[in-house]
């Protein structure tokens, strides 16, 4: 068997190494990214059970940790791999053996390639003796297929992300079930969603979700429609979260849910969002049915009671974009073009 | 034994019941500790039998919160996930009896924290009195919030944040999980009044102020309140009950029942102010129709 105890050296040669933590992959333009890296802190927040919540300057990392090693949900930017590796060691020294993926996006997905090299997995650690250190080189990189799809730029316009990033790991179907850790992990996709590649991640024993993008507390539900996503996907996705949940009392405790942005949550929050969402879902709704057209649609200003909670005119998720994704998701099919349902 | 030892020793005594004197002092100045019974004189149509629909009269609310409650429908209460909704923090002091005790470090004998149960929906509150900080904006938030206090002279003053998003009045208006809200718990004798002033930068125009009073219970008790889900109303579980714009026709019988003008109904900064009746009177403005 593979020594493990080779990974914590790794990592601090990894983090030693100057150029390599600037490493910057090509890949489909993501907004919200920080004009100065080296300004980002990485926050740990235990959440409960294995489950520690990482916030930086991307998506939120969901890292469980135990005796088998470390499971993160999502990566970040390769800007922050040695910081993200830092925090990480702060709370276990194991070696990571799984990055699970909820989507394609660089905010969450381009820090794999450096992270996932100071991994390894656990196939690999067992036979390595065998095979060869190669067979054991990197953590197993987890997604829905429609994800290696993206970053590999066989679906979609998006140029192709570096190899190194891709999932290395695909399942196609409604989930992947794991165990580490002494406990079950469930990887659920929710098909048309943000994108069509969606995973939301259930650790069932800590009783956390992480929910990538599926669910975030800092914007409008970010819908990208380019890649797959629709305001109805979106919907389902959050009810999908929902039905996972079990409070400890009326809308809190229990079950907690770290959202792809913003801050930690439970189940009052999800249904919140929810709700915000299905509201505004439904007023486009009549509006189309009213045959208003896209323009006369943002004039009248359906999310305007939801604005000075999530609504912007600047960065890339504005409050105009939503609408827009909102309003061309919702179109009957051949008014909109694509041939989706 | 030398002079300066004997002058130490003799000083000992007084030194020792100075401190026992001033110990309350330093740590609490009033013990708010005890069951209090809720009073419900003031306010008691918006309190106990529930606002109206449509009723925002006296609210510091922005245009948007308006809306909020404009489309709001009280059959989303019916949904089982709504139903054991807790009041948030803010909001708890309109309803029922409270039991407020204290916990002091046992050797320090420091006050750490202050503790509030309050009967509705069985709500605990910590108050945190040993100068913790709170924590980070990306911890959880929830209904009663993270407080911490500290004693303006014989008045407590608490600050509460990470609240989740609750509500001004319950018939639909919010409040969101920015508020920030100050609360003063001032006892005279056997009485205590208990002061919240909401900060809210998304709904708020101004601080929402509201005061209750409560008066001690030497044998008060407080009954358990256990809520369990159920389903009320068979629907898709997806759907979320609400008006569209411009649709709620309940919105104007609040108006029409009391003869107050559909201005006043609205609310806003304006509404909470003495004057904003003689502007009414000066506009010559009657009730809705």
């Amino acid at each position: 068997m593979r020594n493990l105890s080779s990974a914590p050296r790794l990592a601090v040669t990894l983090l030693a190494l100057p150029g390599l933590a600037g490493a910057q992959p090509a890949g489909p333009p993501q907004g919200g990214a920080p004009e100065d890296f080296a300004n980002v802190e990485i926050h740990t927040l235990k959440t409960q059970g294995h489950v520690f919540m990482l916030v930086g300057a991307g998506g939120n990392i969901s890292v469980q940790v135990g005796k088998d090693g470390v499971l993160m949900v999502d990566a970040e930017y390769p800007q922050l791999s040695g910081k993200i590796l830092a925090a990480i060691r702060r709370i276990s020294d194991g070696p990571i053996r799984y990055i699970v993926n909820t989507h394609y996006h660089a905010d969450h997905t381009s820090g794999n390639q450096n992270l996932r090299k100071v991994g390894s997995t656990i196939a690999g650690g067992n036979v390595a003796g065998d095979l060869g250190a190669e067979a054991s080189e990197g953590a197993s990189v987890i997604a829905h297929n429609n994800v290696l799809g993206r970053m590999s730029g066989a679906l979609g316009k998006a140029a192709a992300m570096p190899q190194d990033a891709w999932p290395t790991d695909t399942y196609v179907g409604d989930e992947k079930k794991l165990w580490f850790n002494d406990e079950g992990v469930e990887i659920i996709h929710v098909p048309s969603a943000h994108t069509d590649g969606d995973s939301i991640v259930y650790f069932r024993k800590s009783d956390v979700i992480s929910t990538g993008d599926l669910f975030v507390t800092t914007s409008y539900p970010i819908i990208d429609v380019a890649a797959g996503g629709t305001i109805n996907g979106y919907l389902d996705g959050l009810q999908k979260i929902v039905d996972l949940i079990v409070p400890v009392y009326g809308q809190e405790g229990g079950t907690l849910v770290i959202p792809g942005h913003g801050r930690l949550c439970d189940l009052g929050d999800v249904l919140n969002y929810r709700e915000m969402a299905t509201i505004i879902r439904d007023r486009v709704q009549d509006m189309i049915k009213k045959g208003m057209t896209l323009e006369q649609v943002k004039a009248a200003k359906p999310t305007f009671d939801y604005d000075p909670l999530y609504g912007t005119t600047t960065g890339f998720w504005t409050t105009d974009r939503f609408v827009e994704a909102v309003y061309q998701t919702l179109l009957p099919n051949k008014e909109r073009g694509d041939g989706k349902k | 034994m030398d002079q300066v030892r004997q002058i130490k020793i003799a000083r000992l005594p007084s030194l020792i019941l100075a401190a026992a004197l001033s110990s309350g002092a330093t740590f609490a100045q009033v013990n708010l500790g005890g069951v209090w019974q809720n009073q419900l004189d003031e306010d008691f149509p918006d309190r106990l039998a529930g606002p109206e629909l449509g009723d925002y009269a006296g609210l510091p609310i922005n245009a948007a919160d308006r809306l909020r409650g404009e489309t709001w429908d009280a059959s989303l209460l019916t949904l089982p996930e709504y139903q054991c909704r807790v009041h948030p923090a803010d909001y708890a002091s309109a309803f029922a009896d409270i039991r407020i005790w204290e916990e002091y470090d046992r050797d320090t004998q420091n006050l750490v924290a202050i503790h509030l149960h309050h009967f509705a929906w069985g709500t605990e509150r910590t108050i945190w009195m040993d100068g913790r900080p709170h924590p980070p904006e990306y911890a959880l938030h929830t209904a009663m919030g993270f407080s911490t206090g500290k004693w303006e002279g014989d008045i407590l003053t608490v600050t509460t944040d990470h609240l989740k998003e609750g509500w001004f009045r319950r018939n639909g208006l919010a409040r969101s999980d920015r508020a920030v809200v100050t609360e003063h718990f001032i006892r005279h004798e056997n009485g205590l009044t208990w002061v919240t002033v909401v900060n809210d930068p998304a709904y708020l125009v101004e601080p929402l102020y509201r005061s209750r009073d409560y008066v001690f219970s030497v044998a008060g008790q407080i009954a358990p309140y256990p809520c369990e889900s159920v389903e009320e109303i068979i629907r898709p579980k997806e759907a979320i009950p609400h008006h569209l714009p411009g649709t709620n026709s309940f919105l104007k019988e609040y108006q029409a029942k009391h003869g107050i003008p559909e201005e006043a109904a609205m609310g806003g900064p304006e509404t909470m102010y003495p004057e904003y009746r003689s502007k009414l009177a000066g506009a010559g403005a009657g009730p809705a129709k």
